[in-house]
């Protein structure tokens, strides 16, 4: 017989079971099968054969796949901070209670909904150097046009320009709703107390919403760690591999050279990095946090 | 020791939307008084209170604090310091920074903060908590230090928002007379809002009963619970409230005589009555006690509050009334009991609620 506490924990467990599996089928399995496959030299076929680490040091002499996280920590380095701080002011604007605010939150929040196909599809249309948008009104004052996607140093740039553009939605709203939780009459007392707008931002607003902000930071990283729509749609990684992220090149190994254990050794790598860049910031955050207290 | 400056609204009106919530409100304020907006929630107080702080904009009127006009300057150009119901500290900054943070925003030198935050601190007994946060301090607590944060300031008005609601009772009273003694210390101007006609009444030189828009009463605490000018001013005043009883007046020898329902006559010394469709007599609880003559009444309900005994009863002729009795009191539900209504005490209102009573003596 199961003691009542035993089983008490025992229905708990039945609640959470369903989800346990599927988490276990399909993100603990696949990983640890990835940990197991990226020992092998295998293919899509199933010849597969045990050669230890040589995947892992093979990338790490491999210049595209170098070439490959270097772009791919360019990308996060221009894209994070934009993404951390452009939603941020966007929110500080807009957090108020009157129908144009309403308006510009559904507008800044509408390129969220939209397909990586979407996105890439306008942008394209709108980078162009022949007859896009862009180029048509440079070309208006007599200009040339900017190869924006097809310079090598540009092309990142443009990466990140789309990516910050489709992506500033969800933090705005989450700084909103992040905002709106802070008291008014606090920054009632600060009015009372003369409070310049910049010290009132960076001495009560922030504070009070730094948890959102590492939130945000921590979330945009994980995910711009791993792009692949964009540059996959609108340039293939080119030109000269200046805009293959890491995700492409372990696409591009994977499904086009069919060099599954490689692919794998380059998802656990690409694994590592987010992991660790994750868990800095998490560990960063909270010992401030710890101090502030 | 403060910069003295009496307060001056002149014909002040607010609207949310279509819904007026402060009607053609004038009041003037004494340097050193202190004035309780006491009513009902929802009476307009606590915007009166913000518009003085400037944390709500005028829609006519004018405000003014020692002669100059304020209502258009910016909160902090007011020379007030507010204490807000819920405290409104800094979550992330210390008590000393909080207490030092608008001080430091006027660019004052930080030996004159030091030296201000260290006074308020030793006045308020809060100095072990200066290097805490707020969110480690108790209620009371945190009570201290948002009132530490308007003396540094060194304002010419203090409001105070609502500042004892958030309390427990037994802290609540002691606040209540900290801050009495507090004002006698500070020797400031003071504007408190509040809904509890006993804080008003303890602390205020004078109080503001407000009611649907309106300035009902400024007076002096006394004044307001014995000569109430309306019908709301004596019901809100008061606890329990006044009784008001339907009745008929006639002149009398001394004053006007009101007759009840049921044909008992009380004789009251009010005088100079005019012409009125219909009368209320209003008689607070102490001035009806429970005897062995007077009006016969059912008893419905009794409250045995210690030192004194409320008895709810019911006359005759069906009108409710509440007595008092002693505290020893033998008194019982279903029991019929007399009353002795002492009319001298007794206030009468006329149809539009106006209030006469008994001509002051001397």
């Amino acid at each position: 017989m199961m003691s009542p506490k035993a089983r008490r924990e025992f229905g708990n467990f039945l609640f959470v079971a369903p989800y346990l599996c599927v988490f276990l089928w399909l993100l603990i399995w696949p990983l640890i099968s990835g940990m197991g496959l990226s020992l092998f030299k295998a293919d899509l076929f199933g010849g597969a054969s045990f050669v230890g680490f040589e995947n892992y040091s093979r990338l790490l002499q491999d210049p595209v796949f170098l070439q490959a996280v270097g772009n791919t920590f360019y990308f996060v380095a221009l894209t994070v901070p934009a993404l951390a701080i452009i939603p941020l002011f966007l929110a500080l604007m807009l957090n108020r209670a009157t129908r144009t605010a309403a308006f510009f939150r559904g507008v800044f929040f509408s390129s969220s909904v939209l397909s990586v196909t979407i996105v890439t599809l306008i942008w394209r249309m709108v980078l162009m150097s022949d007859g896009g948008f862009v180029a048509n009104i440079i070309g208006f004052f007599g200009f040339d046009p900017i190869p924006f996607l097809s310079d090598p140093n540009l092309v990142m740039i443009s990466m990140s320009i789309i990516t910050v553009w489709w992506c500033l939605g969800l933090p705005m709203m989450l700084y909103l709703s992040a905002l709106q939780q802070v008291p008014q009459d606090i920054y009632e007392a600060a009015a009372l107390d003369n409070t310049p707008w910049w010290k009132q931002l960076t001495h009560i607003t922030l504070p009070a919403i730094s948890r959102t902000v590492v939130l945000v930071v921590i979330m945009q990283c994980v995910l711009q760690f791993q792009l692949f729509g964009q540059p996959q749609l609108i340039t293939q990684g080119g030109p000269n591999g200046a805009s293959r992220p890491i995700v492409l090149f372990i696409f591009e190994v994977g499904f086009r050279r069919w060099d599954i254990g490689y692919a794998a050794a380059a998802s656990q790598i690409l694994f590592a990095i987010i992991l660790m860049v994750t868990l800095a910031q998490y560990f960063v955050a909270s010992r401030r946090e710890g101090r502030g207290r | 020791m403060n910069r003295v400056s009496a307060i001056d609204i002149r014909n002040v009106t607010k609207a949310y939307g279509p819904t007026l919530v402060l009607d053609d409100i004038s009041l003037k304020a004494e340097a050193n008084e202190f004035i309780a907006f006491l009513g009902p929630s929802g009476c307009g107080k606590s915007t009166l209170l913000r518009m003085i702080a400037g944390l709500e904009t005028l829609d006519a009127g004018e405000i003014h604090i020692g002669g100059r006009r304020i209502d258009e300057r910016e909160p902090g150009a007011r020379g007030v310091a507010m204490v807000f119901q819920h405290y409104a500290l800094y979550p992330h900054m210390t008590i000393r920074d909080n207490m030092g943070f608008g001080l430091k925003n006027i660019r004052m030198n930080k030996a004159e903060i030091d030296r201000r935050v260290a006074e308020a601190a030793r006045i308020l007994e809060i100095e072990p908590f200066l290097d805490k946060k707020p969110g480690q301090l108790s209620g009371g607590q945190k009570q201290r230090v948002a009132i530490g944060r308007a003396i540094v300031k060194n304002p010419d008005i203090f409001l105070f928002d609502e500042p004892l609601s958030n309390l427990d009772a037994a802290l609540r009273m002691r606040t209540r007379l900290e801050l009495a003694q507090l004002r006698r210390r500070l020797n400031a101007t003071m504007i408190l809002v509040t809904h509890d006609q006993v804080e008003a009444m303890t602390l205020a030189d004078r109080i503001v009963v407000m009611h649907d828009k309106k300035i009902q009463q400024v007076g002096a605490p006394m004044d307001i619970y014995a000569r109430p000018a309306n019908r709301f001013v004596a019901s809100f005043v008061g606890s329990p409230p006044m009784n008001f009883l339907p009745v008929s007046v006639s002149e009398g020898a001394n004053g006007a005589v009101a007759t009840l329902g049921d044909g008992s006559k009380v004789t009251t010394r009010v005088k100079g009555l005019t012409d009125s469709a219909s009368w209320e007599l209003g008689l607070r609880p102490e001035h009806v006690r429970v005897s062995d003559q007077g009006l016969a009444a059912k008893v419905e309900f009794v409250e045995r509050l210690g030192e004194r005994t409320l008895v709810y009863a019911r006359l005759g002729d069906g009108t409710a009334l509440t007595a008092e009795d002693e505290g020893l009191s033998r008194v019982k539900m279903g029991d019929t009991i007399y009353l002795k209504v002492d009319g001298d005490a007794a206030h009468l209102f006329d149809a539009d609620g106006k209030g006469y009573h008994t001509p002051e003596v001397g």
